[in-house]
């Protein structure tokens, strides 16, 4: 019986190391790939300037358009759903709503939209804007990247609200709070890191999203100089670019995707030194 | 201080009776602690005297709770004026996630004191104990001219007065969670302190302490009762002994015996009382 059990102590130790380096080869492979391929094509002229006369045909260049275009669309659409996400998630608490079936359908169908393909959210955002009779534009990029990214950003966040320890709600609405003042104070600041968490899940995901802006953000090879121009954007850079037979346009759609990772990892990076700042005073 | 009394207070919690039909006078100016075995009711209506309770959903209060002779269940009672009356002290405590400095001038800064009033609060405060050391003249000139001078002297004059200033004096503005979970306590009781309280409700205040720290709480206890009325909900009969002058004694939500202190350990009228003191039910 003793040995048995050191066996199974065994066996899941070998598996737990086993998963956790089966995921970082493949991440460490998705990043050698991607340099491998692309860190000759990436250089300054490739950041710096837009698309200019047969650059797809392997001429000079760059994708500037591209990574605006995608700061543009992810940065525009992660203020959106903070606005929005934030009022929704605190509503979720069983503080605002009182019936719990009604939280309970809530959160059901937000974790739907969260697994919806992203083309699903594109095609409806493309029907809505036929509608209003908009084209393909930064405004449409960015409503539907926020219609994506909105309930992983509420979910999330009402997650660690959640968490935020009864006692400690207590303790503010017992000095005579109202809920406003006890959400902002207490909540919010005991919850920041999670919700900049959250608010990274999201950006992650809609600055790296394709199919939901391909019919709603258009494509160009300039940089937008109003919301309601069409925008390019990194990921679909690197589609148009991958499809291409000319080498030399394969590899800048590799430079393409390396300059998206790297976004992300600042972004990651700079929320993280930003979350650490704001913890400091959370009650653990 | 002010006074409570209880007329046939009854509280459902999911359909479940949680106090049945309790009927009872709290005295002004003394420590009345709530005893009895865990689950008889305690915390139940210790929190459904600044309507905590009403955090939680599917509860149902029926009876009379009368501050000062207001229901305080009446449709038009202002939760927020009440809460300000009825300090409350949890079981664990729980710092707001701001600096030692802001979690006592939150109170304070929530209900829009300004200047004047602090001062005023203040002055008010060192007339009935002497908080500051005798040089507080010079302190009382010196600190408004400076800028939040008043909110300063205020923080000063509560963490005096929860026994806390000089262990904190040197890191204000230090993070409220790295103090010791004594030190916590004390800084929730001076931050229920600063929104001048008449009633303070302590729910096993001293549960989660050390020997030391749980030592201090009750000096303070009965330091402020001279000016505050206090309900505290313990299941430590020591402690009971050593601090209440009033003890009201719950078992399965009924309120079975209440008294002076002196009778109730000495004299207990009920046969549960006896019991329970002697320790055959705990």
């Amino acid at each position: 019986m003793k040995r048995a059990r050191k066996i199974e102590e065994q066996v899941f130790k070998g598996l737990m190391v086993f998963s956790l380096a089966l995921i970082l080869l493949i991440f460490c492979g998705i990043i050698l790939v991607v340099l491998i391929k692309g860190a000759a094509a990436l250089n300054l002229s490739m950041i710096i300037s837009v698309p200019k006369g047969g650059y797809y045909l392997g001429r000079e260049g760059g994708v500037a358009n591209a990574i605006v275009g995608s700061l543009y669309l992810a940065f525009g659409a992660s203020l959106v759903s903070i606005g929005i996400s934030l009022p929704v998630a605190f509503a979720l608490q069983k503080e605002f709503i009182k019936s719990r079936r009604f939280s309970i359908f809530s959160r059901l169908m937000l974790d739907v939209l969260w697994g919806t393909p992203s083309i699903v959210y594109g095609a409806f955002g493309f029907v809505v804007m036929m509608y209003f009779g908009l084209r393909a534009s930064l405004l449409g990029g960015i409503i539907v990247l926020s219609l994506l990214m909105m309930p992983i950003m509420i979910r999330s966040m009402d997650e660690v609200i959640r968490m935020v320890p009864l006692e400690m709600k207590e303790s503010a609405y017992a000095l005579g709070t109202t809920r406003l003042e006890t959400s902002l104070a207490v909540i919010l600041r005991q919850a920041l890191p999670g919700i900049l968490t959250a608010v990274l899940l999201a950006f992650g995901r809609g600055i790296g999203d394709a199919a939901s802006i391909l019919f709603t953000a258009g494509y160009t090879d300039f940089i937008p100089r109003s919301i309601l121009d069409p925008v390019a954007s990194l990921p679909l850079a690197v589609f148009f670019q991958i499809g291409s037979p000319v080498p030399e346009v394969q590899e800048r759609a590799y430079a393409s995707a390396l300059i998206l990772l790297i976004i992300v990892l600042l972004v990651s990076v700079i929320s993280r030194i930003l979350g650490k700042r704001f913890s400091k005073h959370i009650i653990k | 201080m002010a006074h409570i009394s209880l007329k046939n207070l009854n509280i459902h919690y999911d359909g479940y009776h949680a106090l049945k039909d309790v009927t009872v006078e709290i005295p002004d100016g003394r420590i009345t602690a709530i005893i009895g075995p865990s689950g008889c009711g305690k915390t139940t209506l210790l929190k459904s005297l600044n309507r905590l309770l009403d955090l939680n959903d599917e509860i149902r209060v029926t009876g009379d709770v009368l501050i000062d002779g207001v229901n305080i269940y009446a449709p038009q009672s202002d939760v927020l004026a009440l809460r300000k009356k009825v300090g409350f002290l949890s079981q664990r405590p729980f710092p707001l996630p701001m600096s030692i400095y802001d979690n006592i001038s939150f109170g304070p800064r929530i209900h829009k004191q300004n200047g004047g009033q602090m001062l005023g609060q203040i002055t008010e405060l060192e007339k009935h104990v002497q908080i500051f050391e005798s040089s507080s003249k010079d302190i009382f000139k010196a600190k408004p001219t400076k800028k939040n001078g008043e909110m300063d002297l205020l923080v000063e004059g509560y963490l005096r007065l929860a026994g806390l200033w000089d262990e904190v004096k040197d890191r204000l503005h230090s993070p409220a969670s790295r103090l010791s979970i004594g030190q916590q306590q004390r800084l929730a009781l001076a931050r229920a302190l600063t929104i001048e309280p008449k009633v303070i409700l302590a729910d096993e205040p001293t549960s989660a302490l050390d020997p030391i720290s749980a030592q201090l709480i009750e000096k303070q206890f009965k330091l402020l009762k001279q000016h505050y009325s206090i309900v505290v909900v313990t299941h430590i009969l020591r402690q009971a002994r050593r601090i209440a002058d009033y003890v009201m004694f719950l078992y399965m939500g009924e309120l079975v015996e209440h008294g002076s202190a002196e009778a109730f350990f000495n004299a207990p009228r009920h046969e549960k009382t006896r019991a329970y003191i002697s320790g055959e039910i705990s």
